[in-house]
């Protein structure tokens, strides 16, 4: 992706790091720690954490260790250092004893360093000068009945984080501004939910739609379970929505061509069908894509006429015309849970017990009979859908997929496990329950966005239950049935979703991000190792002339950077490291544990 | 070297995982031998063969890097 600073500020802010870090790590070697103390004035804090570490170490004993050790001018044991008592002690003395430098030996990192970070940060001390001692979680917690070597270890670790934080230097977190703008992309249910969440709070957005026509899959549907809503009701109400929103532009009939940036600052080109362009920069991107129905072509004599697919039923369910068929079979999992495409689609048990429920409800004396391997119907409501349908005479049965039925002239013939017998039942029409699969083209689409996407190229979340709207790269977001198949109903709660998360950063006035990252020094000769490991496409490369001479040197985008260090393990020269994780600072904890050993 | 030999053990973990997963250990209360000793790496991709090699250089008699 394209590397230019989203702001001056951010353009000055990384100069003067790239500045200051190679006057810190020039000639700095592995295996030559010497820490360039600035004497540092380092202040120790041990916390009881109320008996969770006091229970079992001494947390006096503790702080005067910490006193003895080097660069520690001040240290002191709190009941809980994380209290407001407790930040005002560090406060306090950060300004008595003009501490450079913050150990706190308490809990986990993880959870407690931005406090301690911004209590150092209010008492005028670099947020970036603190450092952690993790004696609860990773000590007094998990050595309970070793008192002594857990004591041992405690004292390492707290010099372990005190020889790592004289070696600290300050940083600045990383600013950068944002637009306030979203691209939605695709406008099926999920996409409108998505678009007019977000034009409600105020964000203006383009929906970009690949075919002339919004709404995507619910269009050819007839009914939407489980309430029975009319899908084109639901669909017209979501487009009024987003077509009299002043804040939502559309762009039916319109590809995505390229996408550039980072977030805040995504530049999207779009070409429609006429061959027209666009340029825009928006801040966030709710990839809403969708998904659609598997064609079961060559399978239990799909014609299309008397052995058709769901979505083709409900599309005849939809024109209203009746159906003129008396016996309907329905077989489930077709081209579904088997080799090449091993998933369950989720949502086909309910469309079949949906429509046989439409079909009895319409003509009593049809006869649907549905043929299934395990039946997926989740949610209370769902569930009492299955009772109605058995209730209203709708026939069940389970096949073996190892003898799956086969679709004669007028019959379908299965065999059924529980009786062992061979059953030929009367059908006139045939109807294949198949899966969802992605559409054509979205492993170009994840490719133009760098996303990933999983074996049957659905979009790949972050986290499946942490982060499920979200990508690994910041400011883009997922919803509907390009993650995986969906109700109607789910892929409009995902499309809120998405809206939401995509608006907690679009409200904003400005990004911040952690100064945490790679940065490049004098050292690299661009020799471009560090360009394909990189697994966020952090780095490029740069050529510029000094003397008359064209040189190479990589240049590290901070805000796509988050820091993971692997350019800093490929690189052979030191040419590229990691503020706060550089080969020195890490070096300095080992050396001060092993210093110790007898 | 003393009779009981207690090995000293230098730990990377990974911030996002193997790190979060020995603070869960603690938060479960499991217990473990106490001679491991953990430094908090952003990825583990960032370790090198260089750094292992040197911290056993350095003393260590075994390092972990989980991740």
């Amino acid at each position: 992706m394209e590397q230019k600073p989203r702001s001056e500020k951010q353009a000055k802010g990384s100069e003067e790091l790239k500045a200051g870090s190679e006057k810190q790590e020039a000639g700095n070697e592995l295996s030559s720690c010497s820490p360039p103390p600035g004497k540092a004035r380092t202040g120790v804090f041990v916390c009881h954490c109320g008996s969770n570490i006091a229970g079992l170490l001494d947390c006096e004993a503790l702080a005067e260790y910490a006193a003895a050790l080097p660069n520690v001018v001040y240290a002191k044991d709190n009941l809980y250092t994380c209290s407001a008592s407790g930040i005002a002690q560090i406060q306090a003395a950060i300004r008595e004893h003009g501490l450079t430098r913050v150990v706190v030996a308490s809990c986990s990192p993880r959870t407690h360093m931005p406090l301690f970070k911004s209590a150092c940060a209010e008492a005028g001390l670099n947020q970036y000068l603190f450092e952690m001692a993790n004696i609860r979680d990773q000590c007094s917690w998990v050595h309970v009945q070793e008192r002594d070597a857990a004591r041992q270890k405690a004292m390492d670790l707290i010099r372990m984080a005190v020889a790592k934080a004289a070696l600290l230097e300050p940083l600045e977190d990383i600013e950068s501004s944002l637009v306030r703008k979203a691209m939605v992309l695709g406008a099926g249910v999920a996409g409108l939910s998505a678009a007019s969440a977000l034009a409600d709070m105020g964000v203006e957005v383009l929906l970009v739609e690949r075919e002339t026509e919004l709404g995507g899959l619910v269009r050819r549907l007839n009914r939407i379970g489980p309430s029975n809503e009319p899908a084109a009701e639901v669909l017209a109400m979501l487009l009024r929505e987003v077509e009299s929103a002043s804040h939502v532009r559309l762009f039916p009939g319109t590809d995505l061509v390229g996408v550039s940036g980072v977030v805040g600052n995504y530049e999207i080109s779009l070409k429609s069908k006429g061959g027209e362009e666009t340029e825009e920069t928006v801040g966030a991107i709710i990839v809403a894509t969708g998904a659609v129905p598997f064609i079961p072509e060559g399978l239990f004599g799909f014609d299309g006429r008397k052995v058709i697919t769901q979505i083709d039923l409900e599309e005849r369910l939809r024109n209203g015309s009746p159906l003129e068929v008396k016996n309907i079979v329905m077989i489930q999992c077709v081209g579904a849970r088997g080799p090449g495409r091993s998933y369950c689609s989720r949502i086909c048990c309910l469309t079949a017990v949906k429509n046989a429920l439409l079909i009895k409800s319409r003509d009593p004396n049809a006869r649907v009979h549905i043929l299934y391997r395990d039946i997926q119907m989740y949610g209370a409501e769902n569930e009492k859908l299955l009772r109605d349908s058995r209730g209203a005479g709708v026939k069940f049965d389970i096949f073996d997929p190892a003898f799956p039925p086969v679709v004669k002239e007028g019959s379908v013939e299965f065999y059924q496990p529980l009786t062992g017998m061979t059953i030929e039942t009367e059908c006139d029409l045939a109807v294949l329950s198949t899966p969802l699969v992605a559409p054509e083209g979205s492993a170009a689409t994840a490719n133009l966005m760098r996303l990933p996407v999983d074996g049957n190229n659905f979009f790949m979340e972050a986290h499946a239950k942490l982060r499920p709207l979200d990508f690994a790269t910041d400011g883009i977001f997922l919803a509907g049935t390009a993650r995986f198949p969906a109700t109607v109903r789910e892929a409009v709660a995902q499309g809120l979703g998405a809206a939401s998360r995509a608006n907690t950063m679009l409200s904003k006035d400005r990004l911040v991000f952690s100064a945490l990252v790679s940065y490049v020094t004098d050292r690299c000769d661009g020799c471009g190792l560090c360009l394909d490991v990189c697994p966020y496409h952090a780095i490029t490369m740069e050529e510029f002339e000094r003397d008359g001479r064209v040189f190479k040197k990589v240049r590290t985008d901070p805000i796509l950077c988050k820091g993971c260090g692997v350019c800093e393990a490929t690189c052979p020269k030191r040419g590229v490291l990691v503020h706060g994780f550089t080969p020195s600072q890490i070096r300095a904890q080992v050396d001060a544990l092993l210093e110790a050993l007898p | 070297m003393s009779e009981h030999f207690e090995p000293r053990i230098v730990a990377f973990l990974c911030n996002w995982c193997a790190y979060a997963g020995a603070d869960l250990a603690g938060t479960a209360r499991m217990q473990y031998p106490p001679n491991v000793r953990l430094i908090r790496i952003m990825c583990t991709g960032r370790m090198n063969h260089g750094f292992i090699l040197k911290t056993f250089e350095a003393g260590a008699d075994g390092v972990l890097v989980a991740g």
